[in-house]
């Protein structure tokens, strides 16, 4: 670790009189094995690195990364920043970070296991999650992949204006996506499993739930058009909160982009509705040390109770809303920080999924949307996704449904929320899933 | 990039395990950026790139390690991983014999590191100020150059050695427009490759008001239709529509899993006689061309679907070994670090025969698609999305009022029968990313206007 601070620590040494410069050093060592029919199809280990080097000069911001820690090329590295950094145009809310006094959270974010973990073992477990799922169910066909993937990043961020930060964190998935066919018709599932390390990984779970969503679509067919209340499923839930934390970025606000600006303090959402973001909690998988920027992570709730409480921000968007940065600086070594939305999450209800459908006499349960980078405008929001599922009927889950659409906006869709589900879990993409029930989306089909 | 002598020992050390292939991609990315937002450079970028990935296939298995440092020790490091799984009988030399010099692609007349920055920087100011001349009510304007050179070197144990220089430019504006009807956006983007001389015929304050142009209308529009009706797709724009509802069943490692609806069906009628269907990657500028692929086959022209029948599917090297046909040069891979897969390159609908004008006078009411957004397909079902961005409905066979952004859904297969007129105005739309497993590609997309019978709006409007 320490020789990633050291080098952060060089990069910044090497600035000008006038010149705040700031090094962001990443690290990680992967493996990504997947099984097919039994074998390995492919096994790929890798230890990538880079690092991003900002400069800002009287308000100017140049930025240059490389795919590498070699010493001499992060020299050339420097000097293109500070030239790029003559061709921005002077904005006095533009600098770095600064130490803020907050603490680092306390977050054990590593496990030993997983970097002593042998790699027969991996290759195993990607191995017995193919087998597994085979065997769940009659009619699996096949898989079309069955992975196991593994991280373990470290970066360190350091700069002329104090800052000094490091992170490690450790993550191993598994994902796998049977193929199920019957009479004629064939569907695709998929089931994850993820941890810190590979006792916390469920390969049966994963298969079962795998299998399931696949054997119960099959035979869909297309649903009639209608208004109905829908019931999403956890994962969809969480989709939906990723894109509801890009339009709370304070970033978005103030350039107006968002649906939310001027909005702070007004009732945006039903009041069964409470959204945090909150990187601190170990649970999440996007959790984190210290963001894009350096600063210690931290808890920011963005709605309470239906009220809109507050907008992240990054150091530059938090100085022109004159507000301290909230710490949710997002990044790579391979690009400046923009404002980002970890590990969302709503507060969950009492009621368990099958208690919340128990009381819909027509709707649909959404398993899975698509489309949503091409159907969601998250600058108007208009939000239309491709759907699949299963009806809802007399409080019960019925006949499978394909090939529809469930429409609504963003504005309209928050006050519609009518419950949150009890059935809390941190997901792989970042966000918590939870059901949630909507009413009044219009399904477009036949 | 590399001494000869160091790609073969390299390639030596991979096979040593007794793999049965063994490859190198060598790769130098460099590529700039420059940004205006909310009326201000907000940042230029450079960002670089090079190292070296390392496959060996041992039977149905492929090893694969990647590595930055492409110094002896380091390559050969990277050779051993990869090796590692190879579970063979013994080991091979690799026959480099036929290894000859590596081609050169590299059609672009004006590079982008020979470009002052202050000329870029320039074409960002001027697309702004054109898009917030278009109206009061635009707000808000973000504009972005990009440019990118990619230079590859590949080698494999078949004694292949060939290289390519990649020049892409890109150029993309989107405005915010405000209204009483809350915010609307509309964006503008070109992209090819070619170096600097782009900018000969492409008109940045042109993007900048056609940007501008659609976030305005918007602000009128009326939410999209709930339902399914005729859809009419303008030229350009719509070629994701076969990207998505067929492009992607008939990659074949899709097929060869059976996790696509068009396995087993070449010979087939699968569409509409009106529909042929053709992969080209030698459309010379295009978003989606190159010399050789990222296993260095020269690229090709492939006819996948023709007047209905499917013809082929596309294919890397594993899957044409595993069915011990030629490649159809669709082996792609988004940099030295990923694993090449099968991938499309310029995919497109050639020409009908009818006057795209009279297409939409033929059409009592439906929609007017005259700008797509991304789709998804799940090739398993067939069924996919894609986003309209700029839409109209359709009354009387005249186009009409303005509607609001939607997805639109349909089942491939189904969607491709249905396809009955086709215009005879075609054209490539804007530059692509296709994302597939994690990795995205650049990819081109092409259309004369059509009319598919029947396609489900996802909006709200009863």
């Amino acid at each position: 670790m320490s020789d990633l601070d050291d080098l952060a620590a060089l990069v910044v040494s090497w600035a000008r009189p006038g010149e705040e410069v700031e090094a962001y050093v990443s690290r990680s060592r992967t493996t990504n094995v997947r099984a097919y029919n039994g074998e390995v199809e492919s096994f790929s280990s890798a230890e990538p690195a880079g690092t991003g080097i900002r400069v800002v000069v009287d308000g100017r911001q140049g930025f240059a990364w490389a795919g590498t820690l070699d010493v001499d090329v992060l020299r050339e590295t420097l000097a293109e920043a500070r030239d790029n950094a003559a061709f921005g145009q002077p904005d006095e809310h533009a600098g770095l970070a600064r130490p803020d006094g907050i603490a680092v959270p306390e977050l054990d974010l590593v496990r030993a296991e997983l970097l002593t973990t042998p790699t027969a073992a991996k290759v195993d477990m990607a191995l017995e999650l193919e087998r597994a799922t085979k065997a769940r169910d009659r009619r699996v066909t096949g898989v079309r992949v069955a992975t196991y993937s593994d991280a373990y990043g470290e970066t360190a961020v350091a700069t002329t204006t104090g800052i000094t930060a490091t992170s490690t964190a450790g993550l191993c998935f598994l994902s796998v996506s049977p193929l199920v066919e019957d009479r004629g018709d064939t569907q695709m599932g998929s089931g994850v499993s993820a941890g810190r390390a590979l006792s916390e990984l469920d390969p049966d779970r994963a298969a079962t739930d795998g299998v399931e969503r696949a054997v119960r679509l099959l035979g869909a067919t297309k649903p009639a058009s209608r208004r109905v209340t829908v019931v999403l499923d956890p994962e969809v839930t969480a989709d939906l909160l990723q894109i509801l934390g890009s339009t709370l970025s304070g970033e978005a606000v103030l350039k107006g982009r968002s649906l939310f600006a001027g909005r702070e303090g007004s009732a945006v959402a039903s009041d069964a509705v409470t959204l945090v973001s909150d990187p601190t909690d170990a649970g999440a998988f996007d959790s984190g040390h210290v963001d894009g920027e350096g600063l210690a992570r931290r808890r920011v709730p963005l709605i309470e109770s239906g009220a809109l409480r507050q907008f992240l921000y990054d150091t530059t968007s938090g100085r022109r809303a004159g507000r301290p940065s909230t710490a949710s600086a997002a990044r790579g070594y391979s690009s400046t920080p923009t404002v980002g939305a970890p590990a969302l999450t709503l507060a969950p209800g009492t009621r368990r999924q099958d208690e919340l459908i128990s009381g819909i006499t027509d709707g649909v349960y959404v398993q899975e949307v698509s489309g949503l980078h091409s159907g969601v405008n998250p600058v108007s929001g208009d939000f239309s996704v491709g759907a699949t599922g299963l009806a809802i009927r007399d409080g019960a889950l019925a006949e499978p449904f394909r090939e529809a659409t469930v429409a609504s906006t963003l504005q309209r869709m928050l006050l519609d929320i009518v419950e949150v589900g009890a059935d809390h879990e941190w997901l792989p993409g970042g966000a918590a899933g939870v059901t949630l029930v909507v009413r009044d989306v219009s399904l477009s089909g036949t | 990039m590399l001494d000869p002598l160091l790609v073969t020992e390299v390639l030596d050390t991979a096979l040593r395990t007794g793999g049965d292939f063994a490859e190198i991609f060598v790769e130098d990315a460099r590529s700039s950026m420059a940004r205006l937002d909310d009326g201000r450079v907000e940042e230029l970028t450079s960002g670089r790139s090079r190292g070296a990935g390392i496959r060996v296939v041992s039977g149905e298995t492929t090893g694969f390690a990647h590595t930055a440092d492409l110094s002896a020790g380091g390559l050969r490091a990277a050779a051993e991983a990869a090796s590692a799984v190879a579970r063979g009988a013994a080991g091979r030399a690799a026959n480099m014999t036929a290894g000859g010099p590596a081609a050169a692609h590299a059609d672009a007349r004006r590079l982008p590191e020979d470009v002052p920055k202050a000329t870029k920087v320039d074409l960002l100011v001027r697309a702004d100020a054109a898009a917030r001349a278009a109206g009061t009510g635009i707000r808000q304007v973000s504009v972005t150059y990009a440019d990118s050179r990619r230079r590859i070197l590949v080698a494999n144990s078949d004694g292949l050695m060939a290289g390519d220089d990649q020049v892409k430019t890109r150029f993309a504006v989107q405005a915010v427009a405000s209204g009483d009807t809350g915010l609307q956006t509309g964006r503008e983007s070109q992209g090819l490759s070619i170096g600097f001389e782009f900018f000969d015929s492409f008109d940045v304050e042109e993007a900048g008001r056609s940007a501008a142009a659609r976030a305005l209308t918007k602000l009128g529009a009326r939410p999209a239709p709930s339902g399914t009706m005729p859809v009419v797709i303008k030229q350009g724009g719509g070629g994701v529509l076969f990207h998505e509802a067929c492009g992607h069943g008939l990659e074949a490692d899709l097929v060869g899993k059976r996790a696509s609806v068009f396995a087993g069906r070449r010979g087939e009628q699968v569409a509409s006689p009106l529909v042929t269907l053709v992969d080209d990657g030698t459309m010379a500028g295009e978003w989606g061309a190159y010399a050789v692929d990222d296993e260095g086959h020269p690229a090709a022209r492939n006819v996948l679907i023709e007047d209905g029948v499917l013809t082929d599917y596309m294919y890397d090297f594993l899957r044409a070994r595993t069915e011990g046909r030629p490649v159809s040069t669709n082996g792609r891979r988004q940099s030295y670090r990923h694993l090449p897969m099968v991938r499309m390159t310029n995919t497109f609908l050639v020409n009908g025969t009818s006057d795209p004008e009279e297409i939409i006078r033929q059409t009592p009411h439906g929609v007017y698609v005259a700008q797509l957004g991304g789709g998804q397909v799940n090739t398993t079902t067939g069924d996919f999305v894609f986003g309209m961005t700029e839409a109209y409905l359709i009354e009387d066979g005249e186009v009409t009022a303005p509607l609001r952004d939607a997805n639109l859904i349909g089942n491939g297969p189904e969607v491709l029968t249905l396809i009955d007129v086709v215009g005879d105005d075609f054209a490539m739309g804007p530059p692509g990313t296709c994302g597939k497993d994690g990795q995205g590609v650049p990819v081109g997309d092409g259309q004369p206007t059509l009319r598919v019978r029947a396609l489900t709006i996802g909006g709200t409007a009863g």
